[in-house]
């Protein structure tokens, strides 16, 4: 009884749930005349693309797109190397003030440099860098957290597995390529996830650092064009530009739901 | 044994502190100018006053304006109500979910969909579409209470309304983002224990109560410093929703020194915001690494 009853209520609740993306994706699809009109918001009789094509047409979208990829690409590449080394050091090599550089590390997980703006971007304009994309990249270079999931994952790996490589004559970063690398690789996915789908969604820092249509990434560009709509005639445009920003990482959790959950599941308990 | 002596003979290995060093380097450079330098850099700020580009100091003055000032305590006070109603509700309710979405249940991983696509979503893309299902008479929050012949009040635009209708709409995004902490833990907890109950007879109530509780502690422990430090990150969505209006009732603190800086200009006192801030994050933190668990989670 009472799991009949638990599975009528998280359906509800999942229902829910999903009610304001199905929503969002009901009304990208309703023509503007229709939009204040109908009664039953769900209900679309003439569902038309034209909100999309609209939205294309007024928003740099090709260039906004390319900006994002560029952005979240910049910063994984750099961050699975940095990070990279620094597991490599933590998890395998003694060395004097690792605890306090472990600290020191630590910091950044509870103080990113999201929280910093402001000071961030006075440097940012002594590096003569406001209104590039390296500004949105850079202060993200250095990822804690991807230092210390990967120098858990390292740790787990035989230490053994390592000394014989060294017995072969692999020097270390030789055991690092075919020894470590290839053992992570679900820690690697994880955490690429988690950052391709954290900075596809940051948005304070870049409407900060960037001024132009160029350097913009999605979510500042969508945002600056929502501001510009507030009447509900326009509901259509603004959520069909919401679905095309958020349809890639739709499409990505479709796919990789499993790891998705996964790596979320595996970044938050160790 | 040779392990730990080879151990004991690489802890003096200056070539070992050489690469390990030369390896930390590149992140340690961003950390260092990113984060510990602006960190140096904001608190030396905030002892000084500029005027005309002018700056002299004013020692802990600026402080005293600031705690003085009725909207940063008005900004405190709704980021604190915020992070109080928050992070239980939203604790409580992704544990609910976790429990039964790790049980047997039908269409387990649509429901899962449902409760954890909220997280991937920019919170641009949520405020857009939150700000029409919060629109006066039109939206969609009112058409469904039109059905039952409720006049909504206006969500966004009634001071003493929009942190409520903010907090239903983070709840909404962050639930989900718990639920899969907890799912983790609960799936490492042991079948044996939960096969005894039942055995002696336990319903479900008492075995949540007297076994889930318990062992899922840590895991509540970690989503309770995720869940609190968050509703002082999440503001991007008052850049679309209400600007932190009307009237500052939605305003929170990190929104509040994007304003203060970038809109007001006044470096003075977005430094000593941004300090007030940073010993937030920093109290909470220590409180729970040096408090509630010893433990690293990472």
């Amino acid at each position: 009884m009472h799991r009949l009853l638990n599975q009528i209520a998280i359906s509800i609740l999942a229902l829910i749930f999903a009610v304001p993306l199905v929503w969002a994706a009901v009304t990208s699809i309703t023509p503007a005349g229709e939009m204040l009109t109908r009664s039953n918001p769900f209900a679309v009789t003439q569902p038309t693309f034209a909100n999309y094509t609209e939205a294309w047409r007024t928003i740099p979208f090709p260039v906004y797109y390319w900006n994002t990829l560029l952005i979240v690409a910049g910063v994984l590449i750099v961050q699975l190397l940095t990070a990279t080394l620094a597991a490599y050091a933590f998890a395998r090599l003694q060395f004097l003030g690792q605890g306090l550089l472990f600290i020191l590390f630590l910091v950044q997980i509870m103080i990113p440099p999201d929280i910093l703006i402001f000071p961030n971007y006075t440097i940012m304009k002594e590096l003569h860098l406001i209104d590039t994309k390296w500004a949105i990249m850079i202060p993200f270079w250095a990822s804690s957290f991807g230092i210390f999931l990967l120098r858990q994952t390292f740790k787990q790996i035989p230490y053994e597995l390592d000394e014989a490589s060294r017995v072969d004559g692999c020097r270390w970063w030789q055991s690092l390529w075919h020894v470590y690398l290839p053992s992570a690789r679900p820690t690697y996915v994880a955490f690429a996830l988690i950052s391709i789908s954290t900075h596809w969604s940051n948005f304070m820092w870049p409407l900060i650092v960037t001024d132009s249509v160029h350097n913009r990434p999605l979510t500042v560009g969508i945002a600056i064009f929502a501001q510009s709509f507030e009447t509900g005639a326009q509901w259509g445009t603004v959520t069909a530009a919401t679905m095309m920003v958020i349809a890639p990482l739709l499409i990505a959790f479709f796919f990789f739901q499993k790891q998705f959950v996964e790596s979320f599941m595996h970044a938050g308990i160790k | 044994m040779t392990r730990h002596l080879l151990q004991a003979f690489r802890r003096y290995s200056w070539k070992d502190n050489i690469l390990a060093y030369a390896l930390l380097f590149p992140s340690l450079i961003f950390l260092v100018i990113f984060t510990f330098y602006p960190m140096i850099k904001v608190l030396d700020w905030s002892f000084y006053e500029s005027v005309m580009n002018v700056r002299h100091f004013v020692g802990l003055e600026l402080y005293g304006q600031v705690l003085r000032d009725e909207v940063f305590l008005k900004v405190l006070r709704n980021n604190v109500l915020l992070a109080l109603v928050t992070v239980p509700v939203s604790i409580l309710l992704a544990l609910y979910m976790a429990v039964w979405v790790n049980g047997k249940l039908r269409g387990r991983s649509l429901i899962r969909a449902a409760f954890f696509y909220p997280t991937l979503i920019p919170m641009i893309a949520i405020a857009n579409i939150w700000l029409f299902i919060y629109t006066p008479d039109y939206g969609l929050l009112d058409k469904f209470l039109g059905l039952f012949g409720v006049d909504g009040p206006s969500w966004l635009g009634n001071p003493s309304w929009v942190l409520i209708s903010m907090m239903g709409m983070l709840i909404w995004k962050e639930a989900g983002y718990f639920m899969i902490f907890f799912l983790a833990g609960l799936q490492s907890l042991p079948k044996e224990v939960y096969q005894a109950a039942e055995l002696d007879g336990a319903g479900p109530i008492r075995k949540f109560r007297t076994i889930t509780l318990p062992l899922v502690m840590p895991t509540t422990l970690f989503v309770l410093i995720i869940a609190t430090t968050n509703s002082f990150k999440l503001v991007d969505h008052l850049y679309i929703m209400t600007k932190g209006g009307p009237n500052n009732a939605s305003n929170l603190l990190l929104y509040h020194i994007y304003e203060t800086a970038f809109s007001f200009w006044d470096m003075g006192k977005a430094s000593v915001l941004t300090v007030i801030l940073l010993v937030i994050l920093l109290v909470i933190s220590i409180f729970y690494y040096g408090y509630l668990d010893k433990r690293i989670h990472y």
